[in-house]
């Protein structure tokens, strides 16, 4: 072998940070293993598969409620988002008078806000969705904004030579060009609806047919059990991961043909 | 008072004279932190010239351009368009920009459509024309390729094919060859000249560069600085067809230390204002 396996690229990105994970694991097991940390201090990897495989059904069930606000509320933010920005995009006035305020709203912390928000809405998914919302609106906001308003300024007298609408100019020049600081929007802000449902579901602390896998956490440490504790944990990282593929995914789908930031 | 050698005809006179394509009249341009960018400006542009206007940066003629393409209005003064204060109605302009301005997300062909885009133009009509336009540039075979896929030169071309697909009568560039290499421009401005000998087209053509004004106008205007004027007003000697050949030709050699001379002379004499 002329090159060895570890410099090729594809090794590098995936094969070597997993190799790590895993050494990291083996470690983990096998030292709690012979120090005999009990399970209510640390668990370890095993202990906590267990917990996983014998709360399979609760978790997962958690795990979709979450998942469910997360996403409902990751929706409404880009709708509500882009729209705004749109908004904001056609008149400098407008942004003025309205962006202090939404400022507000992303300066105060969401756990501060939430206990107001869910005496106010009696429907409690509705009440975790308009929380996580909330914080995960602004990033797709100000992103958006920008990139309608950054537009070259030689495109822009090129559209006006041409005698462009006010439609036209936005559809096939601020609409593409904001492409790029969108899906960076979306990115931080399908993580943010993730955070912002997990705290709201702590300050709710909605139990019953509707909890989520913050309620999990909060029920497996009033009874120190620790390895369901991080089983959910596990399970919202991994939500978050998730989310955050796909929008990456999404972003390479539409920009990699021309954008600098999808080349390799 | 040098600008004496301008053609000072009189608006109401153009019974037996030709209506200039662009007539510049008491032209200024004074920005509102007091910045004088232009001062008192009188000058044609008559059809199936070329004609560079050339000068020192800040000395306006950049934003001189950008009032012939009327995208920035003269703070005092008029400009006409064959006689009339409307551009839109009198004359097909096209105009390139310093940079290539493509629209990175859209590829060649879809770049040089733009402007029939905006029209309204339905694809069946305008594909033969962007081909053209295509040809015309020498990139007939990149019209698929993304704007980053090619390089400086060759996304000038592309500039220039969807200024051309229009079929304007009237093109102005605004230093459009400024950031490329020495070769590439070369090859462009004849490509210029040679365009412009082929059609009838009158084109404004802007540059800091003396040899590239002279190997390409007919005619041209020379500005000072601060405040933006015009200095010297001059033909160009030259055959109509130019080739490499012409740039060191004798009379090519003497008008361009003409030229420097006055441009000396206008960044010498005039820094007491």
């Amino acid at each position: 072998m002329i090159k060895p396996l570890i410099q090729h690229p594809t090794v590098k990105r995936i094969a070597a940070p997993l190799g790590l994970g895993l050494i990291f694991l083996l470690v983990w097991q096998l030292s709690f293993q012979q120090l005999e940390v009990p399970v209510y201090v640390v668990p370890k990897p095993s202990d906590i598969v267990m917990a996983m495989i014998k709360e399979s059904g609760v978790l997962f069930g958690s795990l979709l409620i979450t998942l469910k606000i997360t996403l409902l509320a990751f929706v409404c933010a880009v709708v509500i988002g882009t729209l705004i920005a749109f908004v904001f995009v056609q008149s400098r006035v407008v942004e003025a008078c309205f962006m202090p305020y939404a400022i507000l709203f992303q300066v105060t912390p969401i756990v501060a806000i939430a206990p107001l928000v869910i005496i106010w809405i009696q429907n409690t998914t509705l009440a975790l969705v308009v929380c996580a919302m909330l914080v995960a609106v602004f990033p797709i906001l100000t992103n958006t904004t920008l990139g309608l308003r950054s537009v070259n300024k030689g495109l822009l007298n090129l559209f006006q030579i041409n005698k462009a609408s006010r439609w036209q100019i936005l559809m096939r020049l601020r609409v593409p060009n904001a492409l790029p600081y969108f899906f960076g929007g979306l990115r931080i802000s399908s993580g943010l609806a993730l955070i912002g449902a997990v705290v709201s579901e702590f300050v709710a602390g909605a139990g019953g047919t509707g909890a989520g896998l913050a309620y999990q956490i909060l029920q497996a440490g009033f009874q120190l059990d620790l390895p369901l504790m991080f089983a959910a944990l596990f399970l919202i990282t991994c939500t978050g991961l998730g989310l955050f593929a796909l929008m990456s995914l999404l972003s390479h789908f539409f920009l990699s043909k021309w954008h600098e930031s999808e080349q390799v | 008072m040098n600008s004496a050698l301008t053609i000072d005809t009189p608006i109401h006179e153009s019974s037996n004279f030709i209506t200039p394509m662009i007539m510049v009249r008491g032209v200024e341009k004074t920005y509102p932190n007091g910045t004088n960018a232009l001062q008192r400006l009188d000058l044609n542009i008559v059809r199936g010239e070329i004609v560079s206007l050339l000068g020192p940066s800040g000395c306006g003629k950049s934003t001189l351009l950008k009032m012939f393409a009327d995208l920035e209005q003269p703070s005092a003064g008029l400009v006409r368009w064959n006689g009339k204060a409307e551009i839109q109605s009198q004359c097909k302009m096209a105009m390139v920009f310093q940079e290539a301005t493509l629209m990175p997300w859209a590829n060649i062909a879809e770049n040089v459509r733009l402007p029939l885009d905006l029209q309204h133009i339905s694809k069946s009509i305008s594909t033969p024309k962007v081909m053209a336009a295509l040809k015309a540039v020498g990139l007939e075979n990149f019209s698929r390729a993304y704007p980053r896929e090619l390089s400086g030169g060759m996304q000038m071309r592309a500039s220039l094919a969807r200024a051309l697909v229009t079929e304007p009568d009237l093109l102005l560039m605004d230093e459009p060859f400024g950031a490329l290499d020495e070769f590439t421009r070369h090859k462009l401005d004849s490509d210029i000249r040679q365009l412009w000998s082929e059609r009838d087209l009158t084109v404004v053509f802007v540059t800091h560069s003396i040899y590239e004004a002279v190997y390409l106008s007919s005619r041209v205007i020379v500005m000072g600085a601060r405040p933006g004027r015009v200095v010297a007003d001059l033909e160009i000697e030259g055959p109509y067809v130019r080739d490499e050949a012409f740039r060191s030709s004798e009379v090519f050699i003497q008008q361009c230390s003409h030229l420097s001379q006055l441009l000396a002379e206008a960044s010498g004499g005039h820094t007491h204002d």
